[in-house]
C-alpha cells in the first residue's frame, strides 16, 4: 500500500492523527503555542467524517472535566494544551486518575513559571511526571523527538491509556509543535462502535446494559480511611506493574559510551549533533532518550551508568529530570546539567560545547 | 358508591422521624411515636387507622421515601 | 374491611420507585434532596430509559447521589458538572444526561461551566437545588444566601457591602440562547411536588429529544443549615424565599 506521506507541523500531526485512530473526542482551549491541534481539528471537520466530537471549551478547566466524563462513559477522549492550562487541568487530572478514567492530555510546553513565554520549554516536566494535582497518582507520560512521534504516540497513547485505565500526558514542547516534518500518516481506524465500548469497558459509566448489570458510577470519594487506602495500594500496584512492563527510550550510540547525555523531546533532537561531533573526534559518546518519562528509564540509566565515566542531562529548564536521573545512577557516576529556560532554545554548539567539558583528558 | 379506603406502610428503620408526613396529612392521622428506632429517630405512624383515605400525600412529601401506600374500594 | 385486605400489592397506589435502592440515604431529616431524588427516579422510570441515562452528581450534599438512584453516574469535581455533561451528551447524543447540583456547585465555583453550558444550548437538563446555603461544610453562607439571612459565614447577617447581592443564576439562565426550558419549582407541598415532576419530565424530554438546555431550579429547605425543624424550615422557605425566588416557569420555548 502507498504510504500517505504529508508535511506537518507537531500540532498538526497531532490533530490528523486523532481521527485516524478513532478518537471520540476532543476538548480544548485555545492556547500558544498548541492552538494549531483545535484550529485543525476545526478546519477538518472529522465530526462528518469519522463522527469524532470536537468542541471548544470555556476554559482549560471545562475542557479537562470534558475528558474525564467523555471517559468515564468509555470513549476516547483528550485536549491538548500548554503550561498554564495543563496548571489549571491539574485537579481534573487527578480525578481522572482516582477513578481510573483513560483519557489524553497534550501538553505543548513553554517557558514558564506563570504566563512566562511563548518560546519553547522543558519546565513542565515536574508538573506532568510528579503531577500538580492532588494524592498519590501517576499519569504515563510520552515525550515525543519528531513530527513523526507525535503522530504515532496519539496510537500508543490511545493503547495504553486503555489498558492500563489512566490518564496519559504526551508532553511534547514549542520546538517539536511547531516545526514541520515529513510524517508517515497512520492508517484511518474506526471509532469503536456502542457494543465494543460495552463490551471492552464493562466498568464504563454510559448506561450501556444496565438493565443486565448492576448500575455503575464514577467517584474518587471515599470516606472510609482504610478504604481508601485500599484503593491507593491498589493504584500503587497498578504503577508497579507499569514500571515494569512499560519502560520506553531510545538508546543513541549508549550501548559502549563512556560519556553519556539523558535529554527527551526537542533536547535529545539537538543534543544528537553533539554526540555525533564526539564520536568524530574519537570519544565514545552516546545519547539516552526517555521515550516514557513515567516510568522513568531507571533501571536503563543504572545499567549505562556502571560503564560510563559521566552524564550530561540537557534540558528547556533550570534542572528538573536530573534529578530522576542522578537517583538512577546513585552517585555511581557524576551527573552534569545542561539547560537553558525560559523560552531560549539551545544551539547544537552549546550543547556540544558543555558535553566536551565532561571529556577528561 | 363505595368510599376509598387506605392503609400506609411505613419503613420504620429508614424512617428519620422529620414529621413532614404528618404535617401533609390532610387528615392528620399520622403522628411520631414515643419510641425510637435503631437510629434513634421517632418514627412517623397513624394513630387512626380506619380513617386513612389512601390519597399519599405523606408518602409523596416523604423525602426518604419510606411510605408505601395502598388504596381499596370499599365494598 | 381490615387493613390486611387493603395492604395488598394490587391495592399499591405509592411507593419508592423501584430504580430508588435501599441503601438508607444520608442527607438529614425532612431535607428537600430526598424527595427530588424521588421524582428522578420516578421520571427515568416512567419514561423507561435506565438504559440511556447518565447523571452527574455535584460536590455538596449530593456527592452521594449516586448510591441512591439505579442508574449510572458521574461524580463531578465541584462545579464542573455542566462541562461533564456537555461531553457525555455530545458523545452520546440519544441518552438523557442530566446533572445535579446546589446552589454553591452551579452558581459559584461552578458559574462559568454551568452559563456557558446553557449557552452553548447543550442538550441536557440541570436539576438545581437552590436551599441558598452550604450545606455540607456546615452552613457557610452561599451566592443565593438571602440578604440579611444568617449563616456560619455571614453569623450577623448577609449585607450587600460585605457579602454582595444574591444571584439571580435562573434568572440569567432564562435570558441565554441556547436554554429551551427554565423554571423554578418547590416540593414543600403535595401540589408542588406534582409540578416539580413535571418540569422534571420536560427537562429530561428536552435533553432526549435534543430541544436544547433546561434548568429546573428547586427552591429548597435545609432544616439543619437553617437550625430550624423541617417544618419550620418549608414555612421560613415559603416566607422568605418564594418572594425572592418566586416559582414558576421563566421559559418555555416549546409551549405555544
Amino acid at each position: 500500500m502507498k504510504k500517505d506521506i504529508v508535511l506537518l507541523k507537531g500540532n498538526e500531526a497531532i490533530a490528523k492523527a486523532a481521527y485516524r485512530y478513532g478518537y471520540d473526542g476532543f476538548f480544548g482551549y485555545p492556547i500558544t503555542p498548541q492552538s494549531e491541534i483545535l484550529e485543525t481539528l476545526s478546519l477538518d471537520k472529522p465530526w462528518e467524517t469519522t463522527g469524532m466530537v470536537v468542541l471548544q471549551a470555556e476554559s482549560e478547566i471545562a475542557s479537562i472535566n470534558m475528558v474525564y466524563a467523555a471517559g468515564a462513559t468509555g470513549k476516547c477522549a483528550m485536549t491538548s494544551s500548554s503550561s498554564p492550562g495543563v496548571a489549571l487541568m491539574q485537579e481534573g487530572i487527578s480525578y481522572m486518575a482516582a477513578c481510573e478514567i483513560p483519557g489524553l492530555v497534550v501538553s505543548v510546553g513553554r517557558g514558564g513559571p506563570g504566563l512566562g513565554t511563548i518560546q519553547p520549554g522543558q519546565a513542565d516536566y515536574y508538573q506532568a511526571v510528579y503531577g500538580g494535582g492532588n494524592g498519590d497518582y501517576h499519569c504515563i507520560v510520552l515525550a515525543p523527538d519528531s513530527v513523526q512521534e507525535m503522530a504515532d504516540f496519539m496510537g500508543l497513547a490511545k493503547e495504553l491509556m486503555f489498558k492500563w485505565r489512566m490518564p496519559l500526558i504526551i508532553l511534547s514542547d514549542g520546538v517539536i509543535g511547531q516545526m514541520m516534518e515529513k510524517v508517515v500518516m497512520p492508517p484511518f481506524q474506526p471509532r469503536r462502535s456502542d457494543d465494543e465500548i460495552r463490551e471492552q469497558c464493562p466498568w464504563a459509566t454510559n448506561g450501556l446494559g444496565l438493565k443486565g448489570r448492576k448500575y455503575n458510577f464514577m467517584s474518587s470519594l471515599e470516606l472510609d480511611a482504610a478504604e481508601m487506602q485500599k484503593r491507593n495500594r491498589a493504584m500503587t500496584d497498578k504503577y508497579n506493574r507499569i514500571c515494569e512492563t512499560e519502560v520506553r527510550y531510545e538508546s543513541y550510540k549508549a550501548d559502549d559510551a563512556e560519556y553519556i547525555i539523558i535529554a527527551y523531546g526537542c533536547s535529545a533532537r539537538i543534543s544528537m549533533n553533539a554526540v555525533d561531533r564526539l564520536r568524530s573526534e574519537g570519544v565514545k559518546a552516546g545519547m539516552l532518550r526517555p521515550i516514557t518519562l513515567w516510568p522513568f528509564p531507571t533501571k536503563k540509566i543504572k545499567e549505562l551508568a556502571s560503564h560510563c565515566k559521566a552524564m550530561l542531562t540537557v534540558e528547556l529548564s533550570e534542572g528538573q529530570m536530573v534529578n530522576d536521573v542522578r537517583a538512577a545512577v546513585e552517585g555511581e557516576v557524576p551527573v552534569s546539567f545542561f539547560g537553558r529556560s525560559g523560552g531560549v532554545v539551545p544551539s547544537p554548539h552549546e550543547v556540544y560545547e558543555a558535553f566536551k567539558e565532561l571529556v577528561k583528558p | 358508591m363505595g368510599k376509598m379506603r387506605g392503609a400506609i406502610v411505613v419503613d420504620i428503620e429508614r424512617c428519620k422521624g422529620c414529621n413532614l408526613c404528618a404535617v401533609a396529612c390532610p387528615l392528620n392521622l399520622i403522628e411520631l411515636t414515643e419510641t425510637v428506632n435503631r437510629k434513634g429517630y421517632n418514627y412517623a405512624r397513624q394513630h387512626t387507622v380506619e380513617k386513612c383515605i389512601g390519597c399519599a400525600s405523606c408518602a409523596m412529601v416523604c423525602p426518604d421515601g419510606c411510605i408505601t401506600v395502598y388504596r381499596k374500594k370499599e365494598e | 374491611m381490615t387493613t390486611e385486605d387493603i395492604i395488598q400489592p394490587e391495592n399499591r397506589v405509592y411507593g419508592k420507585p423501584s430504580l430508588m435502592n435501599d441503601t438508607p440515604m444520608h442527607y438529614c431529616p425532612g431535607c428537600s434532596h430526598g424527595v427530588v431524588h424521588k421524582l428522578i427516579a420516578e421520571v427515568i422510570e416512567e419514561m423507561g430509559i435506565e438504559e440511556k441515562t447518565v447523571g452527574i452528581c455535584p460536590v455538596g450534599c449530593a456527592v452521594f447521589a449516586y448510591r441512591y438512584v439505579d442508574i449510572d453516574w458521574i461524580e463531578a469535581s465541584h462545579g464542573r458538572a455542566p462541562a461533564c455533561a456537555s461531553a457525555v451528551k455530545r458523545l452520546w447524543p440519544d441518552h438523557l444526561v442530566f446533572t445535579y447540583q446546589g446552589d454553591g456547585d452551579l452558581a459559584c465555583i461552578g458559574t462559568g461551566e454551568t452559563i456557558h453550558a446553557l449557552n452553548r444550548g447543550e442538550n441536557i437538563a440541570i436539576i438545581f437545588i437552590n436551599n441558598a446555603i452550604y450545606g455540607m461544610t456546615g452552613g457557610q453562607m452561599a451566592p443565593t444566601t438571602l440578604m440579611g439571612m444568617k449563616t456560619a459565614t455571614c453569623p450577623y447577617g448577609r449585607q450587600p457591602d460585605l457579602h454582595g447581592f444574591p444571584l439571580h443564576v435562573t434568572d440569567i439562565a432564562s435570558t441565554l440562547e441556547g436554554t429551551c426550558y427554565v423554571t423554578r419549582q418547590a416540593v414543600n407541598t403535595v401540589a408542588n411536588i406534582r409540578k416539580a415532576k413535571k418540569a422534571i419530565r420536560q427537562a429530561f424530554e428536552n435533553s432526549v429529544n435534543k430541544r436544547g438546555s433546561s434548568l429546573v431550579e428547586i427552591v429548597s429547605t435545609c432544616s439543619s443549615g437553617w437550625k430550624m425543624s423541617p417544618e419550620k424550615a418549608n414555612q421560613w422557605m415559603e416566607e422568605n424565599m418564594f418572594p425572592y425566588y418566586p416559582l414558576g416557569d421563566l421559559k418555555n420555548v416549546n409551549k405555544e
